[in-house]
């Protein structure tokens, strides 16, 4: 079976008064794969997805997602994408059950499966034990993998995760490596995963691109980034090592 | 239509289970209960011996207790509950990164904002209802004497402009949460607002009006000059929502109250109906006297909300 292409972007562009956050933007992602998608604090990566989830205009070009026009389509777009924002909040005062059921509600569940699912899901990111503590007192790591679970309780075609594992401890970061991986090879879905820690991106992605000043500098498998960096035989380098490659270079 | 029910059930309950609510709501009662105690046992004494007036019921409510009336505790605070139900309903969610969340669910984005909105009037509207219910209540036991239908009718009246006039205030505060990012400072330009045009509008209005045509105190002046003063003055007081709102609901809950102008600005057949018919007027009537208030009223109410809503749906959010 030939992977269909799920995600496009063709020149996609957004200007803000002088700045370009990003300038003519093109790549694909296929469906099923973990796209790593790396780049320093300010590179465009959030407006990428922004516009991708149609929650901000492009000033040019055009994207698909799950075959439709984010622009035109945002609510069908946001029913098939769960997004998870970088420092997803909370509501401080609800616990697990509670926030997820607000969910539930915004997506129009029904109500009956929402009672199914939610325990289903808390399960799934392993807070079945904390699910009556006030979301307010949890820790960071249990407050991202909440974040997941709201993310999945809308059975997603695909994710988005901005910076999931920003803050974490180690554990807390292995574990929701662990947890997006699961995701991916148990449900099919499809992983955009933005992330800073290179070495956990290099575990689990299969593609990754690399986006500096707006603009993506490169967009293949890391092997293949290695080798055209490195020169063939030479797919030992890690992907900090390409990064900073590609960094140095713009 | 599902994403703007959940929005407005959450909202609902944020509202009736936070302590900011708790406290506004006992404080707003225990005034208008003092105020209708006082008024009460003052009707008792003064109007022992004498015949009953039409009114009586009515009177609970506009005859001051022990500083003023419960219909001025409401146009003087009313506001204050429009602020505090308001003043960080977006830019809470924002500051909290819930914002961007709940955006990205498969909701329209003004669920967002008239969930909020109509949650808020709908706390207005159960506080108003309950405390003027209590009141009535209280004011029974008091008074023994039973509201006829048309005291009724104007209760429901004012209770109609004064939900109004509160969720003027309460689109201004969701306004102001959208426009600024902190939650301090929505609050304060809300509270600054406020006070401004409440309590400045009319000081400025007899300034201007001094200014422009000056009357001199101990006469000489002409009385076109003495008219254009008055008529400046209260056009630019008009400027003050509390003006529109004491004006129009001191008349529907007085039928004795025959205009809503000064005694110089009065037409000659006004004059001559005023000075010939002691009788009071029909709520029909009272309602045509103050129609442009509460229209103005309503007008400023909407046209409040329709901003907020355009630049909350075309404001980028990302956080």
């Amino acid at each position: 079976m030939v992977p269909e292409t799920i995600i496009e972007t063709q020149e996609l562009t957004k200007n803000y008064d002088r700045l370009t956050a990003v300038d003519h933007l093109s790549f694909s992602i296929e469906e099923g794969e973990i796209f790593g998608f790396l780049g320093p604090n300010g590179a465009g990566k959030t407006t990428t997805l922004l516009m991708l989830l149609g929650l901000t205009q492009p000033s040019g070009g055009s994207a698909r997602v799950c075959g439709m026009d984010p622009v035109r389509k945002a609510r069908e777009v946001k029913r098939l994408v769960g997004y998870l924002p970088e420092n997803v909040g909370f509501y401080g005062d609800l616990n697990a059950v509670e926030s997820l059921n607000y969910i539930a509600d915004l997506n129009d569940m029904d109500r009956d499966l929402a009672k199914e699912k939610i325990p289903e899901v808390l399960e799934v990111v392993g807070l079945s034990g904390d699910t009556h503590k006030k979301v307010g007192d949890y820790s960071r790591g249990m407050k991202q993998r909440l974040g997941i679970a709201e993310v999945l309780l809308k059975d997603p075609k695909v994710m988005f995760l901005d910076e999931p594992t920003l803050g974490l401890d180690p554990d807390g970061a292995f574990r929701v490596i662990e947890l997006i991986k699961s995701l991916n090879q148990d449900r099919k879905i499809t992983v955009l995963l933005s992330s800073h820690l290179l070495y956990q991106v290099q575990k689990i992605s299969n593609r990754v691109g690399i986006m500096i000043k707006g603009k993506m500098v490169a967009e293949d498998s890391i092997e293949a980034l290695a080798r055209e960096k490195f020169g063939v035989g030479e797919e030992k380098y890690t992907l900090e090592e390409i990064y900073m490659k590609y960094f140095q270079e713009v | 239509m599902k994403g703007l029910s959940a929005i407005y059930r959450k909202e609902l309950a944020d509202h009736f289970s936070s302590y900011r609510f708790i406290i506004l709501f006992a404080m707003i009662a225990m005034v208008s209960f003092i105020t209708s105690y006082m008024a009460g046992m003052n009707m008792r004494e003064s109007l022992e011996g004498i015949a009953k007036p039409k009114f009586v019921f009515l009177m609970l409510f506009n005859i001051p207790g022990a500083l003023f009336s419960m219909v001025q505790f409401v146009s003087f605070f009313g506001p204050l509950i429009g602020l505090v139900l308001g003043f960080d309903s977006i830019n809470r969610e924002r500051a909290n990164g819930t914002l961007v969340k709940l955006v990205s669910q498969p909701i329209y984005r003004d669920a967002v904002i008239n969930g909020k909105f109509f949650a808020g009037v709908t706390t207005i509207t159960i506080l108003l209802v309950s405390i003027v219910l209590v009141i009535s209540g209280f004011g029974l036991t008091i008074l023994g004497v039973v509201p006829g239908i048309e005291e009724i009718w104007r209760l429901v009246v004012y209770l109609i402009i004064s939900i109004f006039y509160i969720s003027f205030w309460l689109g201004i505060s969701i306004l102001f949460s959208i426009c600024f990012k902190g939650i301090a400072t929505s609050a304060m330009a809300s509270v600054a607002l406020w006070i401004f045009l409440s309590f400045f509008v009319s000081m400025g209005a007899s300034v201007l009006a001094n200014t422009l045509a000056p009357v001199d105190k101990k006469g000489g002046t002409g009385p076109e000059i003495i008219v254009k003063n008055a008529r400046i003055k209260e056009g630019v007081s008009l400027f003050s929502p509390m003006v529109l709102y004491s004006s129009a609901t001191s008349t529907i809950v007085n039928p004795m109250q025959k205009t809503t102008s000064s005694l110089i600005l009065m037409g000659p057949m006004e004059r001559i109906s005023a000075s010939r018919f002691q009788n009071p007027l029909s709520l029909g009537q009272s309602i045509v006297v103050v129609y442009p208030h509460m229209v103005a009223l309503v007008a400023i109410t909407l046209i409040c909300f329709a901003i907020s809503y355009l630049i909350f749906l075309i404001q980028e959010i990302r956080t």
